[in-house]
């Protein structure tokens, strides 16, 4: 079978699973987000119980495999009532895992934006949230988003393990058809060449756009 | 089945799960060390002036860094037989998983030999010396202590990755608990066994590398 006809009878496969990891992508990204942002301010936070939630969560999370974490949330969590459906587990675990990662980032972030903005934002009589919400975060992010551009590449290539609870997504759908055809080069190959377009070419170009635009609206474009 | 942690079957699977933790140590340390050697290769590569195969070498790094390490493994175990070259899995494991981390660890290298003036360079031309003499006497020390953060988490990275190799058979932590899963159909206490292992793990090693690192800075007069 020439890698045409191969492209012919499974691309639709390979194109259901792409999207199946897209989605995966997407839902993990917005779980990871959220949890950095809580964590990375939580690990700030000056009250000693939200600051050792943040970091005990951070530390496990880092210290252990995402595969292990996977596995914990969807076989050992049902055993505490909590059942999560295959594909919710999947992008929870990643989001979570790589969440832990970016915590880190926000609060270095944080931490280096100069003392006068926070001397500034006090004299301007700022309560503490708008001081974060309109002077600190905004800088913040700024200074954080290229390592981010680096996580979310980890965090894409992460949803490959979605695969091993079987959701059906690209890695899942390039095994089943390496399992029924033995064609393992262009069933792995064509998923590899997959992940290497949409990390290099969308992904990328995505987090340098933003970084662009972040910097323009902060005025130093 | 609810919660109940059983405290006479954690005890039970210990000992196996802990023969299972060499089997980890050692995939990551053998990994490793293809990844430092390969990586090595991979940044001098890209210091050479010959273009076609700084672009290859480039290429090929950014090719490893943006596809996910298990499809990795899965490539390297199973593309093998098609073409007759039969790995077992300890092999084609150790294959996928140190040119993975060789391409990471050629970027630290790169940045540690990036970071070294350009005096540096121009006094060895100066002094005459050969690019052998310049490599290991005095970019090599100074490129070698900038690099030792990022070779140190690739270290614990490399360890918490070892468990991906379970999907092609090779029987470390994760494959073990696995097997304990399915034989007793109790998945509580493996998984979590699993995790304290490497937390009990990763997190002493990543405090040693800070004071390696910190160490090797005093050895080389370096603050």
């Amino acid at each position: 079978m020439s890698y045409w006809e191969f492209l012919q009878t499974y691309g639709v496969r390979i194109l259901d699973g792409t999207a199946v990891t897209g989605i995966q992508f997407l839902f993990a990204s917005a779980v990871a987000i959220a949890v950095a942002l809580i964590a990375g301010l939580g690990k700030l936070s000056s009250n000693l119980l939200i600051r050792s939630i943040a970091i005990t969560y951070i530390e496990i999370f880092r210290g252990t495999s995402l595969l292990v974490q996977l596995y914990w949330i969807f076989f050992v969590l049902p055993l505490f009532g909590i059942t999560l459906p295959k594909f919710a587990a999947g992008f929870l675990s990643v989001g979570m895992n790589v969440g832990a990662y970016g915590a880190e980032l926000v609060r270095g972030a944080i931490q280096s934006v100069p003392k006068g903005q926070w001397e500034a934002a006090l004299a301007l009589n700022m309560s503490p949230a708008q001081r974060m919400r309109r002077v600190i975060l905004p800088q913040a992010f700024l200074l954080m988003l290229p390592p981010w551009g680096n996580l979310i590449i980890e965090l894409l290539k992460g949803t490959a393990l979605v695969s091993l609870i079987s959701v059906a997504d690209l890695m899942f759908q390039s095994k089943q058809i390496n399992a029924s055809t033995y064609l393992s080069a262009q069933s792995f190959g064509t998923a590899l060449i997959v992940y290497y377009i949409l990390a290099r070419f969308l992904v990328t170009p995505f987090m340098r756009w933003l970084e662009r635009v972040m910097a323009r609206r902060l005025g130093r474009g | 089945m609810s919660f109940n942690w059983r405290w006479d079957f954690t005890f039970e699977i210990l000992p196996r799960l802990l023969w299972a933790t060499l089997n980890t140590l050692m995939a990551a340390g053998v990994g490793y060390a293809i990844a430092v050697v390969l990586g090595l290769v991979l940044a001098l590569a890209q210091r050479t002036g010959f273009r076609p195969l700084t672009q290859l070498a480039r290429e090929f790094v950014e090719f490893i860094r943006s596809t996910p390490l298990v499809l990795q493994i899965f490539f390297v175990f199973y593309v093998g037989p098609q073409f007759g070259i039969r790995l077992s899995p300890w092999v084609s494991g150790m294959v996928a998983i140190g040119l993975h981390y060789s391409a990471y660890l050629s970027e630290v290298y790169r940045g540690g030999l990036e970071s070294v003036p350009k005096g540096q360079w121009e006094a060895c031309t100066a002094l005459n010396m050969t690019s052998r003499q310049t490599y290991f006497r005095v970019i090599i020390p100074q490129a070698l202590p900038p690099s030792l953060a990022g070779m140190g988490n690739y270290l614990v990275g490399i360890l918490k990755d070892t468990p991906m190799l379970s999907v092609i058979g090779v029987a470390e932590l994760m494959h073990t608990a696995n097997a304990i899963g399915s034989e007793s159909y109790r998945f509580l206490e493996p998984y979590t066994l699993v995790g304290i292992i490497f937390l009990a793990i990763s997190l002493p090693t990543a405090g040693l590398i800070r004071l390696f690192e910190i160490w090797v800075r005093r050895k080389l007069g370096m603050r």
